[in-house]
Formats: structure tokens, C-alpha cells, sequence
């Protein structure tokens, strides 16, 4: 695998992640459980996109066939996304949506602390502005996880249910393949496995504080990161956020 | 405009206490909550400022309903930010409404069971993406017409609120005529988004002023309080004068064939908008009536589980610092 | 119980040094949300460095009867005010 084909797939890798949960985020926008969580859950939203568009910006430069953030964005089919499956999951409810964001923040803000030191400059700087966008996601989610975890019965037990659900989605962000061994080597990315020792520190500390049991199994389904497979859900994500770009080709907007 | 037909309330006050907080109007000055007001001023002021909040909040549904179908993502991220400042610009309006001794949690269940109104703009559908530039730009362009004069209304809490509004609000009619500019610039297809979300929202924009109101009542009293700036017809003229040319230069036709500039008046001669449609929408018979409220409750049904167990969390934390203690 | 929850005052030091300056409230069920949701509520658009924030039935005001002993016996200190002096130009900035 060249170099460039390995940096196009890590980008891909990083940008539809945001752009897949950032769509999920977006998605509560006026329906929240009270008005201060539904303005910041669009701020998360709003990073996410924003991120979305310096990522797959780069990945589309280093791809060098004249498309735009927008273009991959837009006009890919599923089997060409390369986000995380949990990335994908449908909101379900609050609890749910929390636990995700909380699952994947926890994941995103030490990579993006690893990639503010990476050997590309450009990735590094993209990882300079998210890394604090992300801090403040993982702080937010993990405080509130903390909330209903300790909260009523009822929360307590959404949020057990809700981290029993996604556990198997978490694997998938520890596995290396040949893409991260190029990058590890050329020093621009971690190796993905090397992350998962301080992973589940962040994730004992904050679960043991919200008196929720982390489940036994390492099991993880997988495919997402890789494109071999993803959930009946992207499909159906897709339809929605590509309709106008699909139905009305070439346009501006 | 977000608060429609706002009936003003009958006030039984000392008549010299009513005297001297009337001139404090006259002279310019504002009343703040622990102030003594008249029974009817403050009332209607919940009424009024409780509908303004409601309308920021169910006016997030028909934006929203495109946030996921954003054709860019710079688009999406413009939309995004604007539907969450509405929901902003509600919580500063429930803020200032609360000063006046109701909650935010009884203003919302008076919502919920249909006791309190919203804007009937939002009663109507955003059909094709050219919509979410037509709001934009005629829907907040109508509230802007209100909510400038407002700043200077005479009760503190909430000229305050329309005062933070305004410098956030300044963005959403121009995002708005961007959007539906590319439309009517682009192919034939947005063309056809971009007039048939004219058609559509036109009547329902000037009915957003309300009927008129020159010989009525409450707007009469409302106008002394300093809580209503204008009449309904002339922020509807004005409306209109300045809009009708946008169209123009968008080379978009407004739905009104007997829409004529009046050289006589200066102001453009408009048809009315079908006021039996809009009594009909306040009584809950828009397209969306129903399904709006339906979304507004799910949203509060199902959260309360959440509202509920992090104030448990937040009381139990408490509960140990202090037997730490 | 009641189970909204409580009302706080939103203070913020803006980007030049001035003082934190009320800029309104929100809701949350404590002081730690509070703070998260004014920044998400308040700073939206770069507003500010610094937040406090304190819970509404915690602040104690002056009432609005006592305007006129609490201000008026200032308003006849006018030497208080540096335009009461009269400085020669010659002397320069003073």
C-alpha cells in the first residue's frame, strides 16, 4: 500500500466518522429532553461538521481527482464509507445518544491528542482545533453519563441497557490493519491497539462513577473502519443526507 | 410576527398608582420585576412574552425537518446554527417571562395542553429545500419587523432578551435570501423550489402581522404599556414594501396579482391574506397543527426520565458533600 | 417533589478585561451543568472568557421602594466628578 492510498483511507477514516455521527447528533435538533441539552447537543453537532469538512477537505486534496469535501460527502455509496459502526448506530433514546457520544469522545480525544503530534503537518493541525472541541465533548458527555448512570432507577437503567447495547461497537476502534501500520511507521497516526490501555481507564473511572457495570465480553463486530461491512442503518442515513446532491446532480446550493 | 392577537387584560389597580406607573412609561423609563405593575400589565406580558418563546421553539420543527437533508455541509452547518439560536432566543424569552412570576416548566405545560399559542406560520409545511431559504428570508424577515421596535419596550427583562435576539437574529433573514438567491439563480429545477416556496409562504408570512388591529381594544392598551410598538398594518406595509423588490431582483413572482405600487400612498397596494384560513390554523386547523404539538409533547414525555434523573444525581451529590461535611 | 430545576444567573467576563456582566439565565440541576450549559448557551459566538454563575433564589437585591434613599442622596455629590473642577488649559491634561 503506497503511502498516499493509506493517508486517503486514514482521512476518510477520521472524517466519516464525524460527518456519520455529527448527521446522528444533528438529527435531535428540536427535540431534546429540555432546552439546554438541545443547544448543546447542536454545538457537538456543529464541531462535528466542522471537523467533517477539514478532514475530508484534506482527504479530497491528497486524493487529487478534483472533488470536494462536499463531493465525498455527498456522492459516495455505503460501501465507501469508512466510519466506525458505532458512528452509524440510530439515536434510539437520549440515554443511548449519550452513551454513544460518550463511547466514541472518550476514543476521539486521545487520537486527536496522539494526532497534534503528528509527523503531517496538516493532520496535526486539523487535530490542533479538534482536540479541544473534543476535550469539551468528552467532558459534557461523560459528566452527563455520570448523571443518569447515578441518577433515578429508570436513568440508571436506560444507561446500563444503553452501554450493554454499544459494548460490542467499541472493539472495532482498537483494530490495526495495513492502513494504520503504514501510518504508525511514518509517524502520523497511533497505532489504533496501542490506544486501548488509556481507553479504558477513562472509561472505568467514569463508569464506576455513574454505578454502571462494563460488560465482560471483549467481542466487537467490525467493518465499519475497513468498509467491508456496515449496518443496515447507513443506508437509510445516506438516503437522507445525499437526496438533493443524488436527485438534482451538478447543481449549486 | 411571534405573538399574535395578544389580548391585554383587564387591570383593577389603585387609579393613582396606575397614574404614576403609566408616566414612568411616558417618560421613557423601564420597569424591572420587583417594581410595582398593574395585574393586567403583567399578565400580558406572560401572554405575550410566554407566545414569542413558544413560537421560537415549534418554529425549530419546520426548519429542522431539513437540517438532515442539507444538500452541503456548509449548509447544513448554517442551518444547524440558526434553528439552535431559535432555540436560544426561546430560552432567553422563557428567562425573561420568568421574572414575572411563572416558570419556564408551567409556560411550557400551558404549550403542551394547547392553554398558550404559538406563531400560525409555523403551522405550515417546509416542502422543497428552497423553504429554508424562504423562511429565512420572509419569516424572519416578518420578526425582525416586530422584534427591532421591541428592543425599546418598556418592561427591562424582556427589551433586554429582544436586545441579545436582534444581534443574534441579524444573520438568519440574510442566511435565508443567500439560500433562495442560489435557488433562483440556479437550474431550472431550484427554479421551481424557489417560486413554489414563494407561493406557498407569502399569505401565511403577512398573516404573521395578525388581522388588523387599528380600532381594537388590547392593542390599544398594549400601545400605552410600551409591550406593542406598532399596529399590525403598519409593520404588514412595511413588510411588504421592502420585500416585494428582493423578489424582484430574485426575478420571483409574488402570488398576488393585484400587488401594485400606489404612487399617491408611496406604498405598494396588496390582496389580504385569507384571514377565515388563519382563524382556522389559531383553532388548531393548519397542515401541521397537530403533528407540531404532537412533537413538542413526545420531545417532553420522553425526556422527562432524563430531566428527572440528573436532578436525582444533582441532589444525591449534595446529599453526600454535606454528610461529608 | 417539584422536579424543575433550578434557575441560575449567567455571568461573563467578555474578551476585554471588563467585569463578569450579567448577561441572563437558564436552567440546570447544578452549579457544574450550569456552567457547561451558559457556555453552550452564552458563548455561542465567542463571547466570553470567564463564567460565573449562581443560583437565582440566592441572589438578595435591593428593593425597588428604597430607589430614592439607596440613589439620590449621590446625585447632589456632583465634586465627586472630575467635570466639577475647572483646570486652566495651560496646565495641560490633568
Amino acid at each position: 500500500m503506497t503511502f498516499d492510498a493509506a493517508m486517503y483511507q486514514f482521512l476518510l477514516r477520521m472524517g466519516d466518522n464525524t460527518l456519520i455521527l455529527g448527521h446522528r447528533v444533528s438529527e435531535w435538533c428540536g427535540h431534546a429532553p429540555v432546552l439546554e441539552e438541545d443547544i448543546a447537543l447542536a454545538n457537538t453537532a456543529l464541531d462535528l461538521i466542522g471537523q467533517t469538512q477539514m478532514w475530508l477537505g484534506l482527504a479530497a486534496e491528497i486524493e487529487d481527482k478534483g472533488q470536494s469535501a462536499d463531493d465525498l460527502a455527498f456522492l459516495r455509496d455505503a460501501w465507501d464509507f469508512r466510519n466506525l459502526l458505532l458512528c452509524e448506530i440510530p439515536n434510539e433514546d437520549f440515554g443511548r445518544t449519550l452513551m454513544r457520544q460518550f463511547l466514541f469522545d472518550t476514543w476521539h480525544s486521545i487520537q486527536l491528542g496522539h494526532l497534534t503530534k503528528s509527523s503531517d503537518e496538516r493532520v496535526a493541525a486539523i487535530a490542533a482545533k479538534a482536540s479541544k472541541e473534543a476535550a469539551y465533548h468528552l467532558e459534557r458527555s461523560a459528566d452527563t453519563v455520570v448523571g443518569l448512570g447515578d441518577g433515578t432507577e429508570e436513568s440508571h437503567n436506560r444507561m446500563q441497557a444503553a452501554l450493554d447495547y454499544l459494548w460490542p461497537y467499541v472493539g472495532e476502534m482498537f483494530q490495526s490493519d495495513d492502513v494504520d501500520v503504514v501510518l504508525a511507521k511514518a509517524g502520523v497516526a497511533p497505532d489504533p491497539a496501542s490506544l486501548r490501555e488509556e481507553y479504558d481507564a477513562v472509561l472505568l473511572r467514569v463508569l464506576s462513577e455513574a454505578t454502571l457495570t462494563i460488560p465482560d465480553s471483549r467481542f466487537a463486530h467490525k467493518g465499519g473502519r475497513s468498509g467491508a461491512m456496515h449496518t443496515e442503518h447507513l443506508g437509510h442515513l445516506l438516503t437522507q443526507m445525499q437526496w438533493l446532491q443524488r436527485a438534482y446532480p451538478g447543481c449549486q446550493w | 410576527m411571534y405573538a399574535q392577537m395578544i389580548k391585554s387584560e383587564a387591570t383593577q389597580d389603585d387609579p393613582e398608582q396606575l397614574a404614576a406607573f403609566q408616566a414612568r412609561i411616558d417618560a421613557g423609563e423601564k420597569i424591572e420585576p420587583k417594581d410595582w405593575m398593574p395585574e393586567g400589565y403583567r399578565k400580558t406580558l406572560i401572554r405575550q412574552i410566554g407566545q414569542h418563546a413558544h413560537s421560537e421553539i415549534v418554529g425549530q420543527l419546520p426548519e429542522g425537518n431539513w437540517i438532515t437533508r442539507a444538500p452541503t455541509l456548509e449548509r447544513k452547518a448554517i442551518l444547524l446554527a440558526k434553528v439552535q439560536d431559535e432555540a436560544g432566543h426561546g430560552l432567553y424569552l422563557y428567562g425573561a417571562a420568568e421574572t414575572l412570576g411563572v416558570s419556564r416548566d408551567e409556560l411550557t405545560e400551558m404549550l403542551l395542553d394547547g392553554r398558550m399559542k404559538y406563531s400560525s406560520i409555523f403551522n405550515y409545511p417546509t416542502l422543497n429545500w428552497a423553504d429554508i431559504g424562504a423562511v429565512g428570508w420572509l419569516v424572519d424577515g416578518a420578526a425582525i419587523m416586530n422584534q427591532v421596535p421591541l428592543q425599546r419596550t418598556s418592561y427591562g427583562p424582556y427589551s433586554r432578551a429582544m436586545i441579545r435576539i436582534c444581534k443574534e437574529e441579524s444573520f438568519h433573514q440574510r442566511q435565508g435570501y443567500d439560500a433562495i438567491r442560489r435557488m433562483a439563480e440556479g437550474s431550472d429545477a431550484q427554479k421551481k423550489m424557489a417560486q413554489d416556496a414563494l407561493n406557498r409562504l407569502w399569505y401565511p408570512s403577512l398573516m404573521m402581522f395578525g388581522p388588523s388591529d387599528k380600532d381594537s381594544v388590547h392593542s390599544a392598551q398594549s400601545m400605552a404599556w410600551k409591550i406593542k410598538m406598532n399596529t399590525n398594518d403598519e409593520l404588514r406595509q412595511k413588510f411588504v414594501d421592502q420585500t416585494v423588490p428582493q423578489a424582484e431582483y430574485l426575478g420571483l413572482t409574488v402570488p398576488d396579482p393585484d400587488l401594485k405600487w400606489n404612487e399617491a400612498r408611496g406604498h405598494y397596494d396588496f390582496t389580504d391574506p385569507d384571514w377565515t384560513e388563519f382563524y382556522e390554523v389559531l383553532k388548531g386547523n393548519g397542515p401541521c397543527n397537530t403533528d407540531r404539538l404532537a412533537a413538542r409533547n413526545k420531545a417532553w414525555d420522553e425526556g422527562a426520565w432524563v430531566r428527572d434523573g440528573l436532578l436525582a444525581h444533582a441532589r444525591k451529590r449534595t446529599a453526600r458533600k454535606m454528610a461529608a461535611e | 417533589m417539584k422536579n424543575e430545576w433550578p434557575l441560575w444567573e449567567v455571568f461573563i467576563r467578555g474578551q476585554h478585561g471588563l467585569s463578569h456582566r450579567h448577561v441572563g439565565s437558564l436552567h440546570a440541576p447544578d452549579a457544574e451543568m450550569a456552567i457547561k450549559n451558559a457556555r453552550d448557551v452564552y458563548t455561542r459566538r465567542n463571547e466570553g472568557v470567564s463564567i460565573w454563575v449562581v443560583e437565582a433564589n440566592q441572589i438578595s437585591a435591593s428593593s425597588p421602594s428604597d430607589k430614592g434613599p439607596l440613589y439620590e442622596p449621590s446625585e447632589s455629590k456632583v465634586y465627586r466628578h472630575p467635570t466639577f473642577f475647572d483646570i486652566p488649559d495651560e496646565v495641560g491634561a490633568m
